[in-house]
């Protein structure tokens, strides 16, 4: 049996996958904030699908606490998720640089102090996959969320070159951008529904891109040529749009 | 959290606008609790009529953990929002089975109990309530208690059946029924006509489930003409060589969608009575035996997802009715002529026979209980009225959780403990935090109820 982990454990996304991954007979390794919580979720994952769950308690802006954990873990995983993300208020981040910086510090300095652990233990072993979930709203930045996309457009960026480094040693990087996902993070908002997909959609999506060595996903192919005519728009005329 | 949006129950009758919030931990349900009014849970919204529909519908479907599942005894608790359907994933491949099932398999754990569901089995097995061991009810309050047959009794005993206005049910615990197979082994026997039905559910009464598929529309000498299905979990020697192999799958069956709503005039008079001809008339003998899946048994119609779509998009009203075992020939009589003569067609009838029954505020009594659905029109109003009559004069009364539009007065006449009831849901919800449109309706949680 192979081991997963998942850092950001009670979000919807990381819900879905712990299912997905479990059933297809993975055990699961969740680390997250709420450990009640998460105690609920290792009881209903390992009563369902007969695996092994083991949880960690985690804080994203707590760096210090990071390697500890990541060199701590009972069984070292063949997989880790970055399930972590934080939408923030961006009128609020505008006024307010706490509110700013905690959008950076939990999309990306975050990612950046685990992931850099795991990579490095995961390149001393050869082999290993690292699956990050990123955002289309860092492809490129809106005034409506510019703080939440410049985060994620870090991460994009800094998966792109971690997964350029670790394929010289048979190490995966999948970048995932979901686009919009009916979850507890967006359950304030308006979605579309054609462009809405639920987390369990996710989930197969990052368990078949795994399976496949994928290496950026949309997770709603429309995303794909959707992003890539946003992408392509001069500046000029970007600029005075409203999106 | 929350977002306004056209809700309506499986009946598509009523439908209101109204905010659904979900929850996932008990300090986000306490939360909420404290801050709104007029709130009622909500789970798969498998009851037909308003019964959880309320201004702020809290859904328990995000609050859906297994907490704990004795593979040796047979004992489960979880989570509210948990479904049958899941629940009988997991225990069903260690051989234990729902102590009691209703016809759908896509109701939650917490509405099973609000609604003190019954099924085939109700004349051996009594209703779901009767199997669970304690739960866990977060009350007017905010506080989250826990209560059983010993422990806080009045608060266990309302809440079954209690359609929720006790509190928010967050966890219940309870006991499973040991199976050999996934199978049935099924009778289906032909009646005649009413009288000889009864004698059929008499004669095969020691049967752990039965119920009787009826026809509502046929007059005369075989007014009340039915199959009367049977069942017994199959042993594993009675299993064939294919079954034999798998003798505990779940058999995860295929879904038919209906992707929209069929117009209504398809289910009418017409079509009912050719289908009732040929389902009654197919070719089988006066008796005969198979072995089925128990998904085939329990949830014919689970297959076809969205069969309540079938109605047309005014809905459907479930009108589920039982009379007081002296008075059941009497009463079922007289209502399936009165159907007759009105033309209006239902669907789905189904009899069944329960068994003597105890309890506070739950639907079954000692006797035959009829489900009927019949699509939404103006003329259907006045004549369920008609058959309401019928039901009181014969001592009867009808299931809240299939309820859109009886009135208060039917409601106090049929439940003689609601006054009981009522003490119990006015010392652990007040001033009616929990109400729905349904307790509105029938004025449960109205101001001259409350004791301030």
């Amino acid at each position: 049996m192979t081991e997963v982990l998942i850092i950001g454990g009670t979000s919807d996304i990381a819900l879905a996958c712990a299912h997905f991954f479990a059933k297809h007979r993975f055990n699961i390794q969740l680390a997250g904030r709420d450990v009640e919580y998460l105690g609920r979720i290792k009881a209903d994952l390992e009563i369902r699908y007969e695996i092994s769950c083991r949880i960690y308690y985690f804080e994203a802006i707590d760096f210090e606490s990071h390697k500890e954990l990541i060199d701590n873990l009972g069984v070292f995983p063949d997989i880790t998720i970055w399930a972590v993300g934080y939408l923030g208020d961006q009128e609020r981040a505008q006024r307010l640089w706490s509110e700013s910086l905690q959008i950076i510090q939990v999309n990306f300095c975050a990612a950046v102090s685990v992931l850099n652990r795991v990579a490095e233990l995961y390149e001393h072993e050869q082999r290993g996959t690292i699956v990050g979930i990123s955002s289309v709203a860092g492809d490129r930045g809106r005034s409506s969320n510019y703080l939440y996309g410049a985060s994620k457009s870090a991460l994009s960026a800094y998966l792109s070159g971690l997964r350029q480094r670790l394929s010289k040693c048979r190490v995966h990087v999948v970048s995932v951008k979901p686009g919009f996902v009916r979850t507890k993070m967006t359950s304030d908002l308006k979605l579309p529904r054609a462009l809405t997909a639920v987390p369990n959609t996710v989930a197969k999506c990052i368990y078949l891109a795994v399976k496949r060595k994928k290496n950026v996903v949309y997770v709603k192919s429309e995303w794909r040529y959707i992003m890539c005519l946003i992408k392509n728009i001069p500046e000029t005329i970007f600029k005075n749009l409203r999106l | 959290m929350a977002h306004k949006k056209l809700l309506s129950n499986w009946g598509n009758y009523p439908a209101v606008t109204a905010e659904e919030t979900s929850f996932r931990t008990v300090k986000e349900a306490r939360e909420f609790i404290a801050k709104h009014d007029g709130i009622i849970s909500r789970g798969m919204g498998r009851c037909y009529g308003d019964a959880s529909l309320a201004q702020h519908s809290i859904s328990t479907l995000q609050f859906n953990k297994i907490l704990f599942f004795d593979r040796l005894n047979g004992i489960i608790e979880c989570e509210a929002g948990v479904t049958l359907d899941s629940i009988l994933e997991v225990v069903v491949p260690a051989g234990w089975f729902l102590p009691v099932t209703p016809g759908t398999k896509y109701v939650s754990i917490g509405g099973a109990v609000a609604s003190n569901v019954h099924g085939k089995n109700h004349h051996i097995d009594g209703c779901f309530g009767d199997h669970v061991i304690d739960m866990e009810v977060i009350v007017a309050s905010g506080e989250s208690l826990f209560c059983s047959k010993e422990v806080k009794a009045d608060l266990f005993v309302a809440t079954m059946g209690g359609m929720g206005l006790t509190g928010l049910i967050t966890r219940v615990k309870f006991k499973l029924k040991k199976i050999y197979t996934s199978y049935i082994r099924q009778r289906q026997v032909k009646a005649r006509n009413l009288i000889e039905v009864f004698e059929l559910f008499e004669q095969y009464r020691h049967h752990t489930y039965s119920v009787a598929w009826i026809d509502c529309l046929k007059g005369g000498d075989a007014s009340g003409r039915s199959i009367l299905i049977l069942g017994e979990h199959a042993l594993s020697e009675e299993l064939n060589a294919r079954q034999s192999r798998n003798p505990l799958t779940t058999h995860s069956n295929k879904h038919l969608p209906i992707p929209f709503n069929l117009p209504s005039f398809i289910l009418n008079k017409y079509s009912v009575k050719l289908f009732n001809y040929l389902y009654y008339n197919k070719k089988m003998p006066k008796i005969s035996d198979d072995i089925v899946p128990y998904d085939s048994f329990f949830y014919p119609l689970d297959v076809i997802r969205h069969w309540n779509r079938g109605h047309g998009r005014r809905g459907v009203i479930q009108y589920q009715l039982v009379f007081p075992l002296e008075n059941s020939l009497n009463g079922l009589t007289e209502v399936l002529k009165r159907i007759r003569k009105s033309g209006m067609g239902s669907f789905l009838t189904v009899l069944k026979l329960f068994g003597p029954y105890e309890s506070l505020i739950s639907f079954p009594m000692e006797g035959y209980t009829l489900a009927l659905d019949f699509p939404v029109e103006r003329k259907l109003f006045p004549f369920l009225e008609e058959l309401d009559r019928i039901v009181l004069g014969n001592g009867g009364r009808l299931y809240l959780t299939k309820d859109a539009r009886m009135s208060p007065d039917m409601f106090t006449k049929g439940y003689p403990d609601a006054d009981k009831f009522l003490d119990i849901v006015n010392k652990y919800n007040p001033v009616f935090k929990f109400s729905s449109l349904l307790s509105t309706r029938l004025n449960i949680t109205t101001k001259q109820n409350a004791i301030l």
